[in-house]
């Protein structure tokens, strides 16, 4: 059986009062590409930043490769986070950064790595996303699909075990979400890692998952394979991936 | 609390050389042309108005540079640049912090294990801590210059007269007590701001009203901590 690398046990978060998270329950295994797909603002990106632990559940654990992420002070959580890397919606790009300055940060500060040794990791990872030319570029200069690849190789540069993608695909044209879709697939494989994205364009889903969840009212809703939630007659589902506005989700 | 973390993270300061450095120049030294520019009228009008008091009291003149000499060094230059600080620099650190915060780039960095605290806090606070007493003294300076052009010039008084006026009041104590003071305003202005920039919310109107909060929460204090220290140094 594969090794389990996150397992979430009754995860709940409110805020303002409103409860996105309720009783989330989910594992992922080691080496899966997950998707988790659902509705604007009811939680998907709330889930993925108790993953990278970069909030606290108000119920609940988070479990990372054995180790109850909530017992941990924040030096130890740092060192886990270590081993994870993210694309966040925007990119989250330092502005006052070149892209070659951005993607060599995390290894800059870790203080391993001579400055020659970096040069070579960024440009071995700007190639990976295509971008071997735009090092000297700052962000601003990027259009939005630049930014999500320089964003990728950010994430990947320190080599992570788990990769976490907040709406990889949002924002961009659907050639240049397409290409993001085939860079996460190739890294996936490439890198050997841990995806979980979450997304609610299903064509990035089908393309990049292993097995897809859907987060609705709060609770992980259905979970299943690509085939399987093609095919599923659960009306909450059904709904979701036909983009209607009738059915049991309500909008608004 | 903001500041508890910030004299935690002192211990990681080895790390944060080139950091601090480049947020002294940033925050400090390009601060020297607004503080220079002020200092020379506050020292102007103090001496002005004093001349003009003096006259309505029938005060001797020769007095000018002892009373504007005090005025400037305990209260005047260190009391308006740190409030000329807080909305140069205060506000620009909330504004700066405020937008990582809002475009997630405060989570992108703790992501990549990089404690925004020691990278984002602890040098600019650091800096205003450094650099607020720093430009306090460029502020004594230039204000009692533009305090002796008056005097020469619009009052018509001697300069030797103001000089010696002025150096029968200096007291190195008051000098040493309006740096501590500015050292005391530059540590709220840097924690201040960064509070403010962490706690902002919900985009581009919230870095606007949370810029606003983080300069009138730092004039509020720098005046509520000059009125401390203006009772604990001086017993009436």
């Amino acid at each position: 059986m594969s090794q389990i690398l996150f397992e979430i046990q009754n995860l709940g978060k409110s805020f303002n009062g409103l409860r996105v998270l309720d009783s989330v329950q989910l594992q992922i295994k080691k080496g899966e590409s997950i998707v988790i797909i659902g509705q604007s603002g009811g939680g998907k990106s709330v889930l993925l930043k108790h993953l990278i632990m970069l909030m606290e559940p108000d119920e609940g654990k988070v479990i990372f490769d054995g180790i109850d992420t909530s017992e941990l002070r924040s030096s130890d959580k740092a060192e886990l986070r270590k081993r994870m890397g993210m694309l966040f919606q925007s990119a989250a790009l330092f502005d006052s950064m070149t892209v070659a300055q951005n993607v060599g940060l995390s290894l800059k500060e870790s203080r391993k790595f001579s400055r020659d040794h970096i040069n070579q990791i960024v440009n071995e990872k700007l190639e990976m996303v295509g971008l071997s030319d735009a090092g000297d570029k700052f962000p601003a200069e990027l259009s939005g699909g630049m930014r999500k690849r320089v964003g990728l190789a950010r994430a990947i540069a320190a080599n992570p075990e788990v990769l976490l993608y907040d709406e990889p695909t949002t924002g961009l044209d659907p050639i240049t979400g397409d290409l993001i879709n085939e860079l996460i697939v190739e890294l996936t494989e490439k890198l050997k890692v841990t995806s979980v994205a979450v997304t609610h364009d299903m064509s990035s889903a089908y393309k990049i998952a292993d097995r897809i969840m859907m987060l609705y009212d709060g609770k992980i809703h259905f979970e299943g394979s690509p085939e399987e939630i093609r095919q599923t007659d659960n009306a909450v589902v059904r709904q979701f991936i036909s983009g209607s506005s009738h059915g049991p989700i309500q909008v608004g | 609390m903001l500041a508890g973390r910030f004299v935690k993270s002192l211990k990681e300061i080895h790390r944060s050389g080139a950091l601090i450095f480049d947020e002294l120049y940033a925050l400090g030294i390009k601060s020297l042309p607004v503080i220079i520019v002020i200092s020379i009228f506050i020292g102007a009008v103090a001496a002005w108005q004093a001349a003009y008091q003096f006259k309505f009291m029938g005060a001797p003149l020769r007095l000018l540079g002892h009373a504007v000499g005090k005025a400037v060094v305990i209260e005047l230059a260190p009391v308006l640049s740190a409030i000329a600080f807080a909305g140069r620099v205060g506000s620009g650190i909330t504004a700066e912090l405020g937008t990582m915060k809002v475009t997630e780039q405060i989570d992108a960095l703790q992501s990549m294990a990089i404690d925004p605290i020691r990278y984002l806090v602890m040098p600019r606070v650091l800096a205003c801590l450094f650099m607020v007493p720093f430009l306090v003294v460029f502020a004594n300076f230039i204000a009692i210059m533009g305090a002796l052009l008056v005097s020469t010039f619009g009052v018509n008084l001697a300069t030797e007269t103001f000089l010696n006026g002025f150096r029968d009041s200096f007291k190195m104590a008051d000098f040493v007590n309006g740096l501590i003071k500015a050292g005391v305003f530059g540590l709220i202005i840097g924690l201040v701001g960064c509070q403010e920039g962490f706690e902002t919310e919900g985009g581009a109107a919230g870095v606007g009203s949370a810029t606003t909060n983080s300069v009138v929460i730092s004039t509020v204090l720098i005046l509520v901590f000059n009125f401390i220290f203006a009772v604990l140094l001086f017993r009436i």
